[in-house]
């Protein structure tokens, strides 16, 4: 347990000394939420738009981005334990690769954790507050560090993977990709195109941002969370167990 | 189980779509010596380190680290040494205390014997002052101090250096050598250490072992190599440069020709120390006025020239070994 204390320090202590990938991935979701919440206003009007404030629909983007911000943090972080040998310096220890693999994760919700805080604060400073209340801001936070996880795992394992940056910074815009193909800026049944209602349908990252903006918006919606925590925790299950394995087959030692 | 500090057997490693990195070597380091592993850019002694710390598996063959069978008993060899492999492993966002307290803890220790241990091993390699200034803004001889330092945490009896001192400035060359000399002499710490850099070997190792292409293709004391060579080299440099061809013809009838400096003419006398005199005297009598002469001794490169037919100085080939795996 101590192992796995320290690397998640270490992983802390990182990624706090790097300015570079803390501020935006707290500043620019926020930019974009005070563009998105004061260019979209009017759709509001549309006829089944779930609230008559664009901000509390879009309060649920931070998060997502935020997560994805994480992918790119942890992805960087480990990468460069490869690239500098410090993967090889753990692995002449007698850590186990589990106890490495916690670290690492616990360093995600970590950062997780600052950006979750961040985004409810700014939710509650300039909104019209938590549809669900204070109950709700627990789940939302729950909710939200289970996304950070996902996309986390999901930049440990291309680390891991590809042993290299480059390869993690690449797959950074896939990640908006999905972002954008999401209901992000619409709720689903009002995206009038076919394809991209679709895609949104079938984009997990959809459920997500409703889950999000269920707590937020409507209260308490039993179905939605379901499905938002259902596709996280699939998504973070699937990318830990990935993202264990591709560490086992990099940390090799007889 | 063996009952040297370093065994292998015909070890091998073939990486799939790469070379056969290290093909067949044989080794005997004994406990307490310090082992040189010279050879240019891939010719696989990091392949070699990786494999005897575990961190690659070999394709074939066998060796032991400390008795402990490379293979079947990893960890157990893991326990009894420390390494410090080619570029230093450190976090450029840590500070040296904090590597300190991470790699103390993972070994096992905690409050004050951590304590006590970090700091005496800070203290060891003069970096008390630097402990607690993030790593990235040491300087290289700073970092490989560091690295020393941490893989010295737990007391190993076998240590590994990959080329501990590449890309230093001669100080700090000179400070780490003068670091593993005391390991070695008042701890009795096996040191199995590459290195491309001749004189390195020279100074630091009781044995050396010259590796070139996956194979081992001397070994012994530098003392011993050199003397298998046996001649030394003359270099005569010209006062007038435009006299530097025939100065080459004249150094040409006393032996073959090595390489030297660009402004000289360099031979191995065939004939040994004694041809020397012989040489002025030839000199003289074409009337070429002489700048410089020297005779050198045989050297390492010597050796290596003589068992590859290439220079080791020089040689510049990527090293692929391991980015391979």
């Amino acid at each position: 347990m101590t192992d796995v204390a320290l690397l998640a320090q270490r992983s802390v202590v990182r990624t706090l000394r790097q300015p570079a990938m803390v501020v935006p991935s707290l500043v620019f979701p926020l930019l974009l939420l005070s563009i998105n919440s004061s260019g979209l206003e009017t759709a509001t009007h549309l006829p089944g738009f779930p609230t008559d404030s664009y901000f509390q629909f879009a309060l649920a983007i931070p998060f997502i981005q935020g997560a994805l911000f994480s992918a790119n943090s942890a992805g960087t972080n480990v990468a460069s334990d490869i690239e500098t040998g410090f993967l090889n310096r753990l692995s002449l220890t007698p850590l186990r690769r589990v106890s490495l693999m916690m670290g690492q994760l616990t360093g995600i919700l970590a950062l997780g954790l600052i950006q979750a805080v961040t985004f409810v604060a700014v939710g509650l400073a300039f909104g019209d507050g938590i549809a669900a209340g204070p109950g709700g801001v627990v789940v939302l936070v729950l909710l939200s560090l289970t996304i950070s996880l996902a996309f986390g795992a999901v930049g440990a394992f291309v680390a891991l993977r590809a042993g290299n940056g480059e390869a993690v910074q690449g797959t950074f815009p896939l990640f908006f990709a999905a972002l954008f193909l999401s209901s992000m800026s619409l709720p689903r049944d009002l995206i009038e195109a076919d394809w991209f209602r679709t895609i949104a349908t079938w984009n997990p990252v959809s459920y997500m941002l409703e889950g999000i903006r269920s707590l937020v918006i409507e209260g308490w919606d039993g179905e939605a969370l379901a499905l938002a925590f259902a596709c996280a925790g699939g998504i973070a299950a699937i990318a830990v167990a990935a993202a264990g394995s591709a560490l086992r087959s990099r940390m090799v030692r007889t | 189980m063996s009952d040297a500090a370093i065994e292998a057997i015909d070890l091998v490693r073939e990486f799939k779509k790469g070379p056969r990195a290290v093909d067949g070597i044989d080794l005997r380091v004994e406990p307490g010596e310090v082992y040189g592993f010279l050879g240019p850019n891939g010719a696989g002694k990091s392949t070699t380190v990786h494999m005897l710390t575990t961190l690659l598996p070999p394709t074939d063959g066998r060796a032991w680290v400390a008795g402990h069978d490379i293979v079947e008993d990893g960890a157990a060899v893991r326990a009894t040494i420390g390494a410090a492999l080619q570029d230093a492993a450190l976090d450029p966002f840590l500070t040296g205390r904090e590597h300190m307290k991470l790699q103390t803890a993972l070994h096992g220790m905690r409050g004050a014997e951590a304590r006590e241990r970090s700091d005496a091993l800070l203290e060891r390699v003069g970096l008390v002052q630097a402990a607690d200034r993030r790593v990235g803004g040491y300087s290289g001889g700073m970092k490989r101090r560091l690295d020393l330092a941490l893989a010295l945490v737990h007391r190993p009896r076998i240590l590994f250096l990959d080329e501990p001192t590449t890309g230093l400035d001669p100080q700090s060359r000179s400070a780490l050598w003068e670091e593993v000399q005391r390991l070695a002499a008042d701890r009795g710490v096996t040191v199995f250490l590459t290195t491309q850099y001749l004189e390195e070997a020279d100074v630091l190792a009781d044995r050396v072992g010259i590796i070139d292409r996956g194979h081992i293709v001397a070994e012994g004391t530098p003392e011993e190599l050199k003397d298998e060579i046996g001649r030394p080299s003359v270099e005569a440099i010209p006062q007038d440069p435009d006299q530097l061809a025939r100065t080459k013809q004249v150094l040409a009838r006393f032996g073959e020709s090595v390489t030297g400096s660009p402004k000289g003419a360099s031979v191995r006398l065939s004939g040994g120390d004694a041809q020397l005199a012989e040489v002025v005297r030839a000199l003289d009598a074409e009337s070429i006025e002489i700048n410089e002469l020297q005779l050198h001794a045989p050297t390492l490169d010597d050796v290596f020239l003589a068992k590859t037919g290439r220079s080791l100085e020089g040689d510049a080939e990527v090293e692929t070994e391991v980015a391979a795996a």
